[in-house]
């Protein structure tokens, strides 16, 4: 981008694409007023949209020479007190593709230029009106598919984790420069930097980075929604549960054993969370091909998830279940959870299901795992099911403001930082001389201050403004 | 007699000569114009070249082929390795220096290269034409023309010395001061500005108990500055002496406070804040209760002694009534007092990278004049200073290091960018990357790149590839040899580290951090064998670098890496792609800094004091980054 392209108008819609009942087309720079003008015929004759205050919303029409394409509402905001920190107009058409599509041209007609992905976000940065990680927050915001994912961007905007970096790299700093003094006053052999003092600055700064570090896996399910694995024996009724989640059909369902033979996903949304399903192909000896690969893929599928809904025919004997529950349990890591959903339940007696299905009468679970009998295609239960899965997620964390990480750029540089802190740890308790602890500490410092801001990369940059769509 | 060169190098101090000498070597015909022919390079304050941070510049001037390095070695009276205890960023060299033999070896360097010629005479005025330097005039009306000149001046421009009340113009003791170029170049636009410096008294050693003293000897290991191998000096060597201020003398110290020009006010300008005068180290550091001394003889067979550690400006009463209470110079006799000095320096955010002046072009400012202190600083600058002006005259490209290459790289950096506030002196912490820009392999680093331009010899780069051969020899050695548990275990336990239980090869145990590649030499025979094989002149410094390379490439692997992440920014060039006055965006302490220093790289620009990230981060949007 050059400096010259800086000065243009740009405009763009800023709506969803498609049709709605209404969209915005939003307009930015010095002539965004003056362009408007030219295509504005207000309801109201005479009045002349720059003689207007700022703030103002002026009802009226597009028109394009004498052919009117459009009534409208257009509002002004005035430099430096808009969004982008320029002048900013928005016209609000009605929501049809074409009616869109013809604003858009007569703008460009009249000396308006298409914005570039971001661009209006861009100009908000370089007016001064945010910085980039506030910059970086509001991609993650628009992005937010849910309630937990836009509370976690909200956070990051506000300034979120980087003030307590920010005040313990600060500290980290001084140090070091007490560190650098004795190096380079080592013929007079003294020590500033008092060591006790250090290693107890550098185990808080471990213990911050390890919980932010591990925050990531929460933040990332948050942001892109958590993994969710339905598997089972075929037919036990996992696409119908999917199905039923999902309140519409998008897996294959019927009663031939293996129909689903590939992985599906979809995501739901249940009270703010998302929840990313996969449904598999079920598990079970086969010669077919097709289905072994299924097989496969969906042992795959449950490495990857963080819940595993193992799903169980009601009438299923007790050996097939108690097998099928070790047989998945061998297969989860300690921070994977399963949920044994037993389908089926019109199908048996209730004062059995509740006897035979007691959480106590199985060894083969861990606390943290749960039983829950349901009716998929009745619609039974699932109410407890799906608080089932929202008790999997620490909503705790969201709730009271605790720090997640999200970004995977920052997730890098802080896991970058952990190791770099982990070998200055080391060093102090070997005793290593100063010009090692040093250059440990000086790559800590980088990392944090690539978080932090005070470190310039290219790579955030690049990254930043790529995410957003156009006309954000 | 010519009256025109290629070059004209004002000032034969340690940045004169070196200028002079690399633009003669690379070809150009050089006139080093000096008041002193008796007084080349002449060591000012200590007579030690080298130190923390300092010796590793030495080294870098020597791998480019400057002569600072080679000189010290045909001087030195005692050598340490300073800080051998510590990682191998930190190892220093230093040297004590016979005063006289130094100056008078470069005298004799000089008058060996045959493209350089002198005129004894003090410049007083430039000839430009329009924004070129065109020649100088001298003092007895001489006029001289060339392509080129360098300009180092050291602390002649205006100096002023004070002793107590006494004020005498000069730049140095019985020295005149240099008057006239200041003015000329104030009129032509350059901000000049004023700093201050100070050096002890000089003391007999005949007057000294040294029963009273510690002693400090050399380390005994044979090593040089230079890359170049050469023989023992043949000079006698000697050792240093050690003892302590006390409250007492303190006590007469602050009864002169009134007359020192430092606190009545008569000095305004800045002194370097690392390098205190005792009377700066007794008001700032109140509550010590002593401060070290130490004595440097200054040469082979003189009996006179520096008395490092007791800069002042002090009245001469003063001085000696306090020396008179330090335990060993009870009845000590002084040859002269310490002074303070001051003079003109010119702001070297005025400099280019190439140490040329941005307002006139092929004239180039190098050492204390660009606001910097210490004999190596000043030679690194003169080395770059006269390599540049030769590539300008003669259109070839600007010769410049980077700050993960050299510490000469930093230094000017450091200059152009970020400008200077007190006497600038290098140290390790200046450097991002200290642990790339290690003394032992800055022939490695640096050889290489002066051999393209010319300057460096291919005896150095013969040198260096033997050493790197040899290295490569003895590492395949180390990475082939097997040592079995029967043979080496009870050696190992002697050593102090963990037995094996199975067979290793030999470079599994130079990695243990309580072993060094001298033990291995005295504890694994076949090896020392081996070594004695390979028969190499420089045997410590190849076998140092050997041991360097295996125990610390973790380190230095790392970071390498951060350095090519911040080489991304360094590459980005800037130079002539914004109107920074005309970016809102930024701060108005950014606009003005960048547009005044007009930064090179997006790098530089980062580095400018009041240029913040987010200045940097506007700048990486506006080029679509």
């Amino acid at each position: 981008m050059t400096m010259q392209s800086q000065k243009d108008t740009i405009c763009a819609i800023s709506t969803a694409q498609g049709m709605g009942a209404i969209a915005v087309i939003r307009l930015s720079g010095q002539e965004s007023i003056a362009i408007s003008e030219k295509l504005f015929v207000p309801a109201k004759e005479g009045k002349q949209l720059a003689n207007e205050k700022a703030n103002t919303i002026h009802f009226g029409s597009i028109s394009d020479g004498d052919k009117d394409i459009d009534e409208v509402l257009i509002s002004i905001f005035k430099a430096p007190h808009s969004f982008t920190g320029e002048e900013v107009v928005e016209i609000a058409c009605h929501g049809a593709p074409y009616i869109q599509q013809q604003i858009l041209q007569l703008l460009t007609k009249h000396g308006a230029r298409l914005a570039a992905a971001g661009e209006f976000t861009q100009r908000a940065f370089l007016n001064g009106k945010m910085d980039l990680s506030q910059a970086e927050a509001v991609a993650d915001l628009i992005a937010s598919r849910s309630e937990a994912a836009r509370r976690v961007a909200l956070q990051q905007m506000r300034g979120g984790f980087s003030n307590e970096l920010i005040n313990l790299r600060t500290q980290l700093l001084n140090f070091i420069s007490l560190i650098e003094l004795e190096l380079d006053f080592s013929e007079e052999d003294v020590e500033f930097a008092n060591r006790d003092e250090l290693t107890k600055l550098v185990d808080e700064i471990q213990a911050l980075l390890k919980k932010l570090t591990n925050s990531f896996s929460l933040g990332n399910a948050i942001k892109n929604g958590i993994p969710v694995a339905i598997v089972g024996h075929t037919n036990a009724g996992k696409s119908t549960l999917l199905n039923t989640l999902l309140q519409e059909d998008k897996a294959i369902v019927s009663d031939i054993h293996g129909t689903t033979r590939d992985v599906i996903e979809d995501t739901i949304n249940i009270e703010g969370i998302s929840f990313r399903f996969i449904d598999t192909a079920g598990i079970r000896a086969t010669k077919d091909e097709i289905e072994t690969l299924g097989i496969e893929r969906t042992y795959d599928k449950i490495s990857k998830a963080t819940i595993v809904l193992l799903m169980l025919d009601v009438n299923d004997p007790d050996k097939k279940i108690h097998e099928a529950i070790s047989d998945i349990k061998k297969r989860l890591n300690d921070y994977q959870q399963l949920i044994v959903v037993i389908n089926k339940t019109d199908l048996a007696d209730a004062s059995i299901i509740k006897q035979r299905f007691a959480i106590d009468s199985f060894h083969e679970l861990s606390s943290t795992d749960t039983i829950v009998p349901i009716s998929a295609k009745q619609q039974l239960n699932i109410d407890v099911l799906t608080n089932a899965l929202l008790k999997t997620v620490n909503l705790s964390a969201i709730d009271n403001d605790e720090v997640i990480v999200t970004n995977v750029r920052h997730y890098e540089a802080l896991q970058k930082s952990y190791e770099a802190i982990l070998r200055v740890s080391e060093g102090l308790s070997n005793g290593i001389s100063g010009d090692f602890l040093a250059q440990d500490i000086r790559e800590v410092l980088h990392f944090l201050g690539e978080i932090t801001g005070h470190i310039n990369t290219d790579e955030v940059l690049g990254n930043i403004f790529k995410n957003f769509c156009i006309g954000k | 007699m010519d009256f025109k060169y290629d070059v004209i190098v004002v000032g034969g101090g340690h940045a004169g000569c070196e200028a002079a000498a690399a633009a003669a070597n690379l070809g150009s015909k050089v006139l080093l114009i000096t008041m002193d022919m008796g007084r080349f390079a002449q060591m000012s304050c200590n007579p030690a070249i080298g130190g923390v941070a300092k010796g590793q510049i030495v080294r870098e001037i020597d791998a480019l082929g400057g002569y600072t390095g080679i000189i010290t070695d045909k001087s030195s009276i005692q050598f340490r390795m300073l800080n051998r205890s510590k990682g191998p960023a930190m190892w220093s060299p230093r040297a004590q220096c016979d005063r006289m033999v130094f100056s008078s070896e470069w005298r004799i360097q000089l008058e060996k290269i045959p493209n350089v010629f002198f005129w004894q005479d003090s410049v007083v005025e430039f000839i430009f034409q329009d924004n070129i330097i065109k020649g100088v005039r001298t003092s007895n009306n001489v006029e001289f023309l060339s392509e080129a000149v360098v300009l180092t001046t050291g602390t002649f421009l205006n100096g002023l010395m004070h002793i107590g009340s006494v004020t005498s113009e000069g730049g140095r003791v019985s020295e005149p001061a240099s008057k006239g170029l200041s003015e000329q170049l104030l009129s032509r636009g350059f901000t000049v500005g004023r700093m201050k410096t100070g050096t002890p008294v000089r003391i007999d050693e005949r007057s000294i108990n040294f029963d009273k003293l510690d002693e400090q000897k050399g380390d005994g290991h044979d090593y040089r500055f230079s890359y170049l191998p050469s023989p023992d000096n043949g000079l006698r060597k000697r050792s240093c002496f050690i003892t302590y201020t006390n409250p007492e003398v303190h006590k007469v110290l602050e009864t002169g406070l009134d007359e020192s020009p430092m606190y009545n006010g008569t000095i305004q300008s800045i002194g370097p804040r690392y390098c205190p005068s005792i009377e700066t180290k007794i008001v700032t550091f109140s509550e010590r209760e002593r401060h070290q001394l130490f004595l440097e003889p200054e040469g082979e067979t003189t009996i006179e002694y520096y008395l490092n550690g007791f800069s002042s400006s002090l009245p001469l009463k003063t001085q000696i009534d306090a020396l008179k209470l330090v335990p060993g110079l009870e009845e000590v006799k002084v040859f002269r007092p310490g002074y303070a000095i001051e003079y003109d320096f010119f702001e070297p955010t005025q400099l280019k990278h190439t140490l040329e002046t941005k307002k006139i072009s092929n004239l180039f400012f190098a050492g204390q004049i660009n606001g910097t202190t210490g004999y190596e600083e000043a030679a690194a600058q003169g080395l770059i200073a006269g390599i540049n002006a030769h590539q300008k005259i003669n259109n070839k490209t600007d010769f410049t290091l980077s700050r993960d290459e050299a510490y000469i790289g930093v230094l000017i950096d450091d200059l152009v960018t970020k400008g200077v506030d007190e006497p600038y002196r290098m140290f390790t912490s200046r450097a991002e990357f200290r642990i790339l820009l290690r003394q032992d392999d800055a022939d490695s680093r640096l050889s290489p790149k002066s051999f393209a331009i010319g300057l460096a010899s291919q005896k150095r780069i013969d040198h260096l590839n033997e050493k790197i051969d040899k290295r490569n020899q003895i590492i395949e050695f180390l990475k082939e040899f097997s040592v079995k548990p029967a043979l080496i275990n009870s050696w190992l336990e002697y050593m102090g580290t963990a037995p094996l239980k199975q067979g290793v090869k030999l470079i599994d145990i130079i990695s243990r951090p309580q072993i060094n590649i001298y033990d291995l030499l005295d504890g694994i025979k076949p090896f020392a064998e081996f070594i004695e094989k390979l028969n190499m002149a420089r045997k410590d410094e190849i076998l140092e670098s050997t041991e360097i390379i295996l125990k610390y490439s973790g380190y230095i692997n790392r970071e390498r890496l951060l350095a090519d992440k911040f080489k991304r920014l360094e590459n980005l060039n800037i130079v002539n792609k914004f109107d920074y006055k005309s970016i809102k965006s930024l701060s108005t302490e950014a606009r003005q800094k960048l547009d005044s220093i007009q930064p090179e790289t997006i790098g530089q620009a980062s580095r400018i004091s009041g240029v913040s990230p987010s200045d940097i981060n506007v700048l990486l949007v506006l080029m679509g980054r």
